[in-house]
């Protein structure tokens, strides 16, 4: 296990190496001076723009710019934010429980539904249910989510009046974040009615992020289930005379389970890409967000260190789910 | 179902290649929903080849009085506008059938630009192998990383807002799954007879790689083609809705959503309609691809 860890990091610390390379130059690919850019100042005299220019370490051979990158990574500091000029660590720390809330919740939905569909599906396969969960699977997975969002707001916000259009609770309450998990914080807040408040806001952004990972969910628990069924030790188990609840639900789903896990995995991704519009749709203030307002502010150094700090997640997470994957299928550590 | 398939392939020419497109369409043909996607796809391509004569109206001229009109079955809704007018009184109908010619033309030109680059970059990678293959395949990786949406989003921001520069944004996100897929494929049919045979009769490695290799790894591609196909429009559309694609009065159906958005509540048909356009292309598209992936993948065929 420790050489598979091992392998995997050597894998790993190249492709990080490789994004902080794209995210330091990017910066310095766009069209313009780095420095005007970097800085925000439009207008600058000759003896501003030098010190500037100085004091962001411009002056120097560009691979010591690097590592100087590098090192101040290494230490925590992003970089400045031109227009809140706060540290942008700072706001990401302070951002992110938002987008974690919301992509737990659209996971959580993602799996509660995803899976029993798909097993049901394989179980009764080529039924009319079956037909039905996999045609809705497929509209799903083909689904625009920036216009299901649009869609879910003009039905059960405007139409039914039922849940608010934006934000992550209602400006009626307030208390200090302690959890930065809206709904653990406003149960802890004490307040009535702020906990209601806090999951109607999550219940449509919920949906609209959960739909894309719910899709591919069912789909691959169906095929991953329909492989397994057909398996020899499956029959064993029917010919055993075990009932079909021990079958399919102790030795069939133990074995499926293998690729969906790597499948829930691989929607981390997909989730911070669908973080961006679902976000913008609902005004959720997640990192998502931050990053569409930071590329219409030309907000850059946000965009620099957001874009680092995004990557690293995604590999930490593919990580973890690469070894979960060691241990539940030993096969695949050698 | 068997008499079908034999009646497919004697009817057909007897030569292999028309063989194999009857064994083809068999297999295809049994899936339904691939035949339905290919029909509302070629209605499509249709749509929008004949934009010019059918659309009722110009796709950018603004009725100034009629404003927000809603779809006809509607009360105040007219004849003139079947699906309604936008915010500025521009033809809802005109405005979808023009941008039919939009999506399937982005849809071509990234899944040409992420193919022909993926198939390149992958054949090198797998047939070189060494350091060349690690190289690429760490670059692959790299872009891997980011979700594909952002890095786009980036790349246009990096390169200026337009279509032309979200296609090439988007190809390049789209495109190491093409390099992966290709080096897999290479790797594997490297080693088989028929190419060490090809090669002591002399191939060139140019011949070797395009050639003798590439025909025979073919099918995987085609299925993640038609997959990009959807993905490029899904993605373009995205960004026209963030603002970064195609710009106004453009009529390219994600940035009709993103004009249309502070409208939502009070003229549903606005949004309602570009974004339907949206799911039935890429429904369409990911039925055919589902086809595609039972008649051309042998190893996920129904046995």
């Amino acid at each position: 296990m420790v050489r598979f860890l091992l392998g995997r990091l050597a894998v790993l610390i190249p492709t990080f190496i490789g994004v902080s390379i794209i995210a330091f130059s990017f910066i310095r690919l766009l069209p313009g001076d780095p420095v005007a850019l970097l800085s925000g100042e439009r207008v600058m005299s000759p003896e501003r723009h030098a010190q500037i220019s100085a004091q962001l370490g411009f002056d120097r051979p560009i691979v010591v710019q690097y590592l100087d990158y590098i090192w101040g990574i290494l230490q925590g500091d992003f970089g400045t934010s031109i227009v809140t000029k706060r540290p942008i660590l700072d706001q990401f720390s302070a951002l992110f429980p938002a987008t974690l809330e919301l992509a737990t919740c659209a996971i959580i939905f993602a799996v509660v539904l995803g899976i029993p569909a798909g097993i049901f599906a394989a179980i009764k396969r080529g039924s009319f249910f079956d037909q039905t969960i996999m045609g809705t699977a497929l509209v799903g997975y083909s689904m625009p989510i920036f216009w299901w969002g649009l869609l879910l707001i003009i039905f059960f916000s405007g139409t039914l009046q039922w849940t608010p259009v934006s934000g992550r609770i209602s400006l009626l309450y307030f208390f200090p974040p302690v959890t930065g998990f809206m709904l653990i914080d406003s149960l802890l807040s004490g307040q009535a009615g702020a906990f209601k408040s806090a999951a109607s806001h999550l219940i449509l952004p919920t949906i609209v992020l959960g739909t894309i990972p719910l899709a591919v969910i069912a789909r691959q628990t169906r095929s991953a289930m329909l492989e397994v069924l057909s398996e020899d030790y499956v029959r064993t188990a029917r010919a055993k005379g075990l009932s079909p609840f021990r079958v399919v639900g102790i030795h069939a789903l133990r074995n499926a389970m293998i690729p969906v896990i790597t499948t829930i995995g691989l929607q981390v991704g997909v989730m911070l890409a669908g973080a961006i519009l679902t976000e913008t749709i609902f005004s959720w203030p997640g990192i998502g967000k931050w990053m569409v307002d930071s590329v219409f502010r030309r907000d850059y150094p946000v965009i620099q260190g957001g874009l680092l700090l995004i990557a690293a997640i995604i590999m930490i997470v593919n990580l973890i789910v690469d070894l979960l994957y060691g241990l539940i299928n030993p096969r695949i550590r050698h | 179902m068997a008499n079908n398939a034999v009646n497919a392939t004697t009817s057909a020419e007897p030569s292999t290649r028309s063989r194999r497109a009857a064994e083809f369409w068999f297999y295809f043909s049994e899936n339904k929903g691939a035949v339905i996607g290919l029909f509302v796809f070629l209605l499509l391509v249709v749509v929008a080849l004949l934009a010019p004569l059918i659309a009722p109206h110009d796709p950018t001229q603004q009725y100034r009085d009629s404003i927000l009109v809603p779809p006809f079955w509607q009360e105040g809704g007219s004849a003139s506008f079947l699906l309604g007018s936008d915010q500025v009184g521009r033809d809802i109908l005109s405005r979808l059938i023009y941008g039919a010619q939009y999506s399937l033309f982005i849809g071509v030109i990234v899944t040409l630009l992420a193919l022909v680059g993926g198939i390149v970059i992958g054949v090198i990678a797998g047939y070189a192998r060494g350091w060349v293959d690690t190289v690429i395949m760490r670059v692959m990786d790299i872009i891997l990383a980011f979700p594909s949406l952002l890095l786009a989003l980036v790349l246009v921001a990096v390169l200026g807002p337009g279509l032309t520069n979200a296609m090439i944004a988007i190809a390049l996100v789209l495109q190491p799954h093409f390099v992966r897929l290709t080096r897999a494929a290479v790797m594997a049919e490297k080693t088989r007879d028929y190419v060490t045979a090809a090669k002591v009769a002399g191939a060139g490695h140019f011949r070797l790689m395009f050639v003798t290799i590439l025909p025979n790894c073919m099918a995987p591609l085609i299925v993640q083609a038609t997959l990009s196909f959807s993905n490029a429009i899904l993605d373009a559309a995205a960004l026209g809705f963030l603002g970064m694609g195609a710009q106004p009065p453009t009529p390219e159906w994600g940035t009709m959503l993103a004009e249309a958005r502070e409208f939502i509540l009070r003229a549903w048909w606005v949004v309602t309609f570009p974004g339907l356009a949206i799911l039935v292309t890429v429904l369409a598209i990911n039925l055919v691809g589902d086809g595609l992936r039972d008649a051309l993948d042998p190893k996920l065929k129904r046995s």
